[in-house]
């Protein structure tokens, strides 16, 4: 049974079309591991009855050699993606209790190339938040050991699904990013987390966030998983206007190929204050990686990341801010009731959305209202402007550029979380990407001195995502890393 | 850049999510400290600079004149808190 | 154009401003594949879109900019090929997504005009300021239920066009005019029913007043105005309102205001006290709204022929009045009946023919001119009738009630009655010797210089041959016989 666990979704996959395991085993392995981790507060919903149908339906498909591409394979799925005829409330109370009559695009997507649903995984309230602390829930657990006794924290806001696919109690996970919340729970949990290219997978049924910043990734534990779940996400959908008329393509193909004579970035302004010394000897350690893998290593500059943040830190909430106005006690989720229409709104939004979700719509309002739009919200426009141009003029001299994910390891839980401005700097390496529409992979690449699992992010300009799997899957060899987290419900590799 | 409670008052009654006196209070500095901080980006020279509301490269996609949706009465209705009939319900509204 | 009021105190100037809301022919909502239609079941015509479901997202109607456009350029307005979608928040119970997407920076079509006539026949222009595309909302009953509204979304996201004028009328007549002249090129160009009673046509009306020569007063803004009635009511209302408040002592306020169709009068609208802050920014679930000069130009070639053209035509062509070229060109239906009835023909007479019997019969019977028992042809048919001297006027309009009743031919009727004018000189001058003989001292009266009794001589011909006599000729030959 544990080695079932150990497969990536590749080799599972290769077996299932060898017969030699079922979809149903694969399941079951993946049913007890749930068990087992079930401290990790991982999953918030799980779908065990429709997936067991999934996984027989699986094992037929393949009997009849019609399988899909991920037929039988265990995906658990972030609880901000619509799925139809299951609880889908976005970790928020004002949305508990909500059944869609509808899949989002992306998940359909999943399902018809065969993938076995697990269940909704936890995450922050609305995507906010980088500690998975926002849940209505409470916070997805990272299972790699605590420090001083306190559970650390899986990330945010995908925490969940970061969480069990290095727990073992998914092998492939959905996520989304908007600053961050793909790549830095990844990071934090030791597997590989992709942010597609702004535009390539749809955003329809996705609960919305920051509609110009938000983008469906996968969780793998390999980067092969990652471009082997990828090609079945991606892809036009006339439904979402921002969705990119691209055509179906196998990203599988590109992970093998070399990265000899690739130009790889090094940006300076990377190099924060805070950053831990552990962090900065990753990314030279990943710097030599890569030059030895043939790649030519490009000093680069990007001159305005140091106004990613605040920049975005306008931008997200504006537009949050209008997204969270149809949570508004009528149609659906939450309602407290008063004698006025105006008061119901007021009591069941103070009531239904959490205090960073509230501190966000406040923030966001404020920046849109009138006598502040254009020192706020059009500012951090032109400036988000200027942080694109900062990123086609480095792409102009390199193929793709390398950072490290985050400034910090993982941190205990309650330990950022009183303190606004100190959560939101775990963004700081990954919000650039998300503001200018770029694809990002965080790769596991070492550890930090406790022992905790540290990332190196790879950026590439839009729609080059193959690019990013070649240089993933580079670092990814060298690196050697080792899944073993303590709190895994076995031995993964 | 602070926020004073009649700012805090006036925005959350903007976004209709109630603000007790207490909460008010921590809400304005908390706000205040997060605007300050967002506010290194007035050291950036933006002028001229056209503002970028999103990336997308391609043009907007128009859809048919059809009607291709819709007449779905009780999915629309079935997650409503509460309903007569074919009708959402709210309090009453006086104009 | 200014047009003075008095009050108690001096002459005051009226300023009328209209933003007017014309739904879109469409069979589809604006950014969602429900129907359009108007008279569902509650929330039948509703997607996931139009309830704002979490995770929903709009696309754009094509038919619903094609429609902009053509409105564009029926208001020789400026097209923008280059518009952006913005949200317009805020919270009401039928506004589902908690934003209307709108346009407020870049509207799809810029400055252009209209021209109105007023009853005196004179001419003025009033400026468009710009046409947007926008959703309109859901409907809010509040006269279900002693202590709730109820809640339907049919009409959530139904593609609008929202129509501001500039601030360049100045009297109630004026707005009339205005509003009759933009419903009627919307109907010419089949971009807006124009249906005031459904909704389907709106208006906000903008009045303010000030002394001549001074900048422009405060305004009050009188919402959802549903008839050309109503509009002039609620200007009249607002104007001597303002008037005396002002003369008073008083301020006006900006404000929006309610017109109460049962006392015509406007009142304060409850419940928006607050200050509005709609927060605009771009909508970032759609990209700009672009298009070629080449999708211009093909809506141009395709476009119908609109009033003013069609009126300057009748005018300088046909030789009509101004007045009934008016008439005759308010409605698409009309002209278009109008020129099919008097193709080939006498342009004048058919026109008299149609403004006063025809439509004077359908009005007293209650009916549309497309439910006209009496078609083109037929009118033409009789116009022919009349001109050719088979029939005299006075026949004819015997014949076209007959004509109304029965759905007949006027060439039938004219038969089977045997009410064929009589044009035999002979048959004319045989009736008249009669008459001349029966009164012979009319006639030596008349001949004596009482010149007046000649309308008597043409009566009694007209009498003798039963109104059948073609006047013309009893004219000419009377004259002939009595002045030898």
């Amino acid at each position: 049974m544990s080695d079932l666990l150990k497969m990536t979704a590749t080799e599972a996959r290769n077996s299932l079309l060898k017969k030699e395991i079922s979809s149903v085993e694969l399941l079951n392995a993946y049913q007890n591991a749930m068990e087992k981790t079930e401290a990790l507060n991982n999953y918030v919903t799980t779908t065990l009855d429709a997936a067991k149908q999934m996984a027989v339906n699986a094992d037929k498909a393949y009997a009849q050699g019609n399988a899909g591409s991920l037929a039988g394979l265990p995906i658990g799925v972030k609880d901000l993606f619509c799925t139809k005829n299951i609880e889908t409330t976005a970790c928020s109370a004002i949305l508990k209790g909500f059944l869609p009559s509808y899949e989002s695009t992306v998940t359909s997507n999943i399902w018809q190339s065969g993938g076995v649903m697990l269940g909704k995984l936890n995450c922050d309230e609305f995507a906010m938040g980088s500690s998975n602390e926002t849940s209505i829930f409470g916070p997805a657990v990272n299972p790699w050991s605590k420090i001083d006794g306190i559970d650390l924290s899986s990330g945010g806001s995908s925490g969940g699904s970061a969480s069990s696919v290095a727990a073992g109690s998914a092998l492939m996970s959905l996520g989304t990013d908007t600053g961050g919340s793909i790549r830095q729970p990844a990071a934090f949990c030791g597997v590989v987390g992709l942010k597609p290219t702004y535009g390539r997978c749809s955003r329809w049924g996705i609960v919305a966030f920051a509609s110009s910043l938000d983008q469906a990734g996968p969780f793998t534990r390999t980067v092969e998983d990652s471009a082997l779940i990828f090609s079945v996400m991606a892809g036009h959908d006339p439904k979402d206007s921002t969705s990119a008329s691209l055509g179906y393509t196998n990203f599988s193909e590109a992970v093998k190929s070399g990265i000899e004579g690739l130009r790889i970035g090094i940006p300076a302004e990377y190099n924060v204050d805070g950053m831990d010394i552990e962090i900065s000897d990753l990314w030279k350690k990943g710097r030599a990686w890569l030059e030895q893998a043939g790649a030519k290593i490009v000093d680069i500059n990007l001159p305005h990341t140091k106004y990613a943040l605040p920049c975005y830190y306008i931008i997200a909430p504006a537009e949050a801010s209008s997204n969270l106005a149809r949570y508004d006690g009528i149609r659906y989720g939450k309602r407290i009731e008063a004698e006025t229409l105006d008061a119901m709104y007021e009591a069941t939004r103070a009531d239904g959305f959490g205090e960073e979700v509230q501190r966000r719509i406040l923030i966001g309002t404020y920046a849109l209202s009138a006598g502040y739009y254009d020192a706020y919200y059009l500012k951090a426009q032109q400036v988000r402007r200027l942080i694109k141009e900062d990123f086609d003029e480095a792409f102009n001299d390199v193929d793709a550029i390398l950072t490290p994910t985050t400034p910090t390891p993982a941190f205990p839980l309650g330990a950022e979380v009183s303190d606004p401005i100190t959560m939101y700097l775990n963004d700081v390496f990954t919000v650039p990407a998300n503001l200018a529409g770029l694809p990002g992979i965080s790769v596991p690449a070492g550890f930090s001195n406790q022992g905790l699992p540290l990332g190196l992010q790879l950026l590439a300009p839009p729609f080059e995502e193959g690019r990013l799997f070649s240089v993933a899957n580079a670092i990814e060899k060298q690196a050697e890393f080792l899944l073993a987290p303590a709190r895994a419900a076995g031995d993964l590799q | 850049m602070s926020v004073d409670k009649n700012v805090v008052k006036k925005i959350s009654r903007l976004a209709r999510i109630h603000v007790s006196e207490e909460r008010s209070e921590m809400l304005s500095s908390d706000l205040g400290n997060i605007l300050n901080w967002i506010e290194q980006l007035e050291e950036v020279n933006t002028d001229g600079v056209e503002p970028l509301s999103g990336v997308n490269e391609h043009l907007l996609a128009w859809r048919d004149d059809t009607v291709t949706d819709g007449e779905i009465t009780d999915e629309v209705l079935k997650n409503a808190p509460e309903k007569a009939g074919e009708f959402f319900v709210v309090p009453k509204v006086i104009e | 154009m200014s047009i003075l009021v008095s009050g108690r105190t001096g002459d005051w100037e009226i300023v009328i401003g209209m933003e007017v809301h014309a739904q879109v022919v469409s069979n589809s909502k604006l950014f969602s594949g429900s129907s359009a239609v108007f008279g569902a079941s509650p929330n039948n015509h509703v997607s996931l879109v139009d309830a704002a479901m979490p995770g929903m997202l709009p696309v754009i109607n094509g038919q619903c900019v094609k429609q902009a456009v053509l409105t564009g350029l029926g208001l020789n307005a400026k097209i923008n090929k280059f518009s952006v979608f913005d949200r317009k928040n805020y919270f009401y119970a039928d506004l589902p997504q908690g934003y209307q997407i709108s346009q407020f920076k870049h509207p799809i079509v810029g400055e252009g005009e209209i021209q109105i006539e007023l009853s005196d026949g004179s001419i003025h222009k009033v400026g468009i300021e710009r046409l947007h595309l926008e959703q309109d909302a859901g409907k809010s009953l509040h006269d279900q239920h002693p202590s709730k509204s109820y809640i339907d979304l049919n009409r959530s996201g139904v593609a609008l066009m929202e129509i501001v004028s500039k601030p360049e009328m100045h009297s109630a007549e004026q707005a009339a005019a205005y509003i009759k002249k933009l419903r009627s090129i919307l109907r010419y160009l089949g971009t807006c029913d124009g249906n005031m009673e459904e909704g389907s046509l709106r208006a906000d009306v903008n009045v303010s007043v000030r002394r001549p020569g001074d900048i422009l007063g405060t305004r009050t803004e009188t919402k959802n105005l549903n008839s050309v009635r109503f509009i002039m009511q609620a200007i009249e209302f607002e104007v001597q309102r303002q008037i005396e408040l002002i003369e008073d002592g008083g301020e006006v306020i900006q404000e929006t205001r309610l017109f109460d169709t049962s006392t015509g009068m406007t009142r304060t609208m409850r419940g928006k006290e607050d200050a509005h802050d709609y927060r605009y920014f771009p909508d970032p679930d759609l990209l700009p709204l672009t298009f070629d000069d080449a999708f211009i130009d093909k809506l141009k070639d395709g476009m119908p022929e609109l009033p003013d053209e069609i009126k300057n035509r009748m005018v300088n062509e046909y030789g009509l009045s101004s007045y009934d070229a008016n008439v005759l060109t308010e409605e698409r239906e009309t002209a278009v009946f109008y020129e099919l009835a008097s193709d080939g023909r006498d342009r004048k007479i058919t026109a008299n023919w149609m403004s006063v019997e025809l439509f004077g019969a359908l009005n007293k019977a209650g009916i549309e001119l497309a439910q006209s028992p009496v078609k083109p042809k037929q009118l033409g048919g009789l116009v022919d009738l009349i001109s050719d001297g088979s029939i005299s006027g006075k026949i004819a309009k015997e014949v076209f009630s007959s004509m109304f009743e029965t759905g007949k031919d006027a060439k039938v009727i004219v038969e089977e009655r045997g009410l064929k004018q009589v044009s035999d000189e002979s048959a004319i001058i045989y009736m008249i010797d009669e008459v001349l003989a029966a009164n012979l001292d009319k006639v030596d009266e008349y001949r004596g210089g009482k010149e007046k009794l000649f309308g008597f001589f043409v009566g009694q011909v007209m009498k003798a041959s039963k109104g059948q006599a073609n006047p013309g000729m009893v004219n000419q030959l009377l004259k002939q016989k009595l002045d030898i």
